[in-house]
């Protein structure tokens, strides 16, 4: 008898460990991809990972074939993409962040209200929505109607695709602030514009900020909906109004011309730091910035 | 705020004034009282009897909550506070919250000043200063804070943060105080700081306090009310409630029959 409650015991024992370490396993495995792809990047990206990758624009198929030709590195670098995808996130930014936070403000402050559950409904969809489509109807909205693709209509594309995520993270971090927060600054004869803007914005910023951050990040990276907007620039262009390129657009390019393509992986690796900076960035504000 | 008219020398009159949460439940019923300036009002009454519902019904804090209800008519300084601007009802009547609520994101000094800020309130650099000054001096805190004006509020201990809030309103130069169990949430030294403070405040404010302590009532009031199941049960000097009451259920919650 007593030798039978050991042995299930240690039965139970054994088989916990082993699920104990099927999960350490897993987690493990899925660490896998990030890191192969790092090291893939690096490995291929290296050699093409120089200063003129940030101080040169993308060479033409004909002098890369020519540098292939006699063995050297391929000249030149993204900087047209860098500059591009800086203007393009910067205006989509300044496009989103304002009616994403008002939303998100909108939606927390009225939680029961039918318009707001309507608004959520649509920002929920809005985020399920094939980035290619938003796209296209940028590309019906904007680059028809200025009869030009232009880095404007770009950031038009990839500010709808951050708005769900900035409302979402500023209702989720307004909701989390105390009520007797609004409560004291309405007791102070505050407006109540003055006490969003000046209470509750300021205590829930690093959720918006770390929200605004993420959303920033998901949309780096976006190829298709520029491809339809944006189109891309053999040159530095700051004019919102003119085509413009972008770091995955070159990538792209590069990938498609075979004389371009061992571009492909230090543009890719510089995308992968710079996203990957912006995350680790949200989560040490996450981490520093929390009230209490 | 000094040009309003005071014909009757009330600074808060309460008439017929009711609250409801829900439609056809009254957690405050047919309240009439008159406040006389620079007296000290304590609010008894057992728990979930209505005394806060009572305190935010004057400064118009119900509004908020679109469910709550509130009737009858509550003067303040004479002028009916529903026809007056709500902003102005709340810096006439400062409050103070059970917990204590400094602005999380700003300094010690902002948060004194937040009542400005918040109705866009042009200062000069000193006279925000003496603002400053003189609030946390009349609430004792400019000596403990006065080397950490930059720190954020919530830097402080829990009754020095009370303190804060307190010199927040005071900041305002309200004409009433509104205190809902202020040191509730305190231990019992920075209890007494703060009621020290409250009899100190009493030669130039007019403050009503909510408390749940009896003996802090007696402390420190001058006159009392015993609020039972929504209703105003008995008002008067609290002198006179702790040692005679009217009330046979004022007479059983003072000697702790029901708390
Ligand atoms: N936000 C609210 N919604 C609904 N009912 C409430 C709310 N706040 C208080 N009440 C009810 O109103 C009554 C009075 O509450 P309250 O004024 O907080 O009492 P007290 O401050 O005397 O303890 C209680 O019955 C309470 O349940
Ligand atoms: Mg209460």
């Amino acid at each position: 008898m007593r030798k039978g409650i050991r042995s299930t015991s240690k039965y139970r024992v054994a088989k916990s460990k082993i699920f104990f370490g099927i999960m350490c396993l897993f987690s493990a495995l899925t660490m896998i991809p990030l890191f192969v792809i790092l090291w893939e990047l690096a490995k291929k990206g290296y050699k093409q990972f120089n200063l003129s990758l940030f101080t040169e624009v993308a060479p033409t198929s004909m002098e890369a074939m020519f540098a292939r030709a006699t063995g050297n590195l391929i000249p030149g670098g993204i900087l047209n993409g860098i500059t591009g995808t800086l203007l393009i996130l910067s205006m989509a930014i300044v496009i989103a962040i304002p009616i994403g936070i008002m939303t998100g403000v909108y939606l927390a402050e009225n939680q029961e209200k039918k318009l707001a559950n309507f608004v959520r409904h649509l920002s929920d969809l809005l985020q399920g929505i094939p980035s290619i489509v938003i796209g296209v109807v940028v590309y019906i909205w904007v680059v028809i109607p200025m009869s030009s693709y232009s880095a404007v209509a770009g950031s038009v594309a990839l500010s709808i695709m951050m708005l769900p995520m900035i409302i979402r993270s500023t209702e989720e971090s307004l909701k989390m602030l105390p009520v007797t927060l609004k409560e004291a600054g309405l007791a102070l004869g505050g407006s109540y514009s003055s006490v969003v803007m000046r209470i509750l914005i300021p205590s829930a910023f690093s959720g918006l900020f770390t929200g605004s951050l993420l959303a920033i990040s998901r949309v780096t990276g976006e190829t298709a909906p520029l491809l339809v907007t944006a189109l891309g620039a053999a040159s530095v262009n700051w004019d919102a109004t003119s085509p413009t390129s972008a770091i995955s657009l070159l990538i792209w390019e590069f990938y498609n011309d075979p004389n371009l393509a061992d571009l492909v992986w230090s543009s890719s690796l510089l995308l992968l730091l710079f996203v990957l900076g912006i995350n680790l960035l949200a989560k040490s504000i996450a981490k520093k910035w929390k009230i209490q | 705020m000094e040009n309003s008219v005071n014909t009757n020398n009330h600074i808060l009159e309460l008439k017929d004034v009711s609250v409801s949460y829900t439609p056809g439940q009254y957690a405050v019923k047919d309240v009439s009282a008159i406040i006389k300036p620079n007296t000290v009002t304590a609010m008894m009454g057992p728990s979930g009897c209505g005394k806060t519902t009572l305190l935010r019904a004057i400064n118009r804090m119900h509004e908020l909550y679109p469910n709550i209800v509130t009737t009858g008519e509550i003067l303040l300084q004479g002028e009916n506070i529903f026809s007056m601007n709500a902003m102005k009802v709340r810096r006439m009547a400062g409050m103070v919250f059970q917990r204590p609520n400094p602005f999380p994101t700003m300094s010690i000094y902002d948060n004194v000043l937040a009542g400005y800020m918040l109705n866009n309130v042009g200062l000069k650099k000193h006279e925000k200063d003496e603002i400053v000054e003189t609030s946390l001096r009349s609430v004792a805190l400019w000596d403990e804070v006065k080397d950490s004006m930059t720190k954020k509020g919530s830097f402080l201990s829990g009754g020095q943060q009370q303190r804060l809030c307190i010199a927040r309103a005071l900041a305002l130069k309200p004409e009433l105080l509104l205190m809902d169990e202020p040191t509730s949430a305190l231990d019992p030294i920075s209890t007494n700081k703060v009621e020290e403070l409250i009899f100190e405040l009493k030669k130039d404010y007019t403050i009503v306090i909510v408390t749940h302590n009896m003996s802090q009532a007696a402390r420190l009031s001058d006159n009392s009310m015993f609020m039972y199941l929504g209703e105003l049960v008995e008002y008067g000097a609290t002198k006179q409630m702790f040692t005679k009451p009217n009330d046979k259920r004022t007479e059983e919650y003072l000697t702790g029959v029901f708390s």
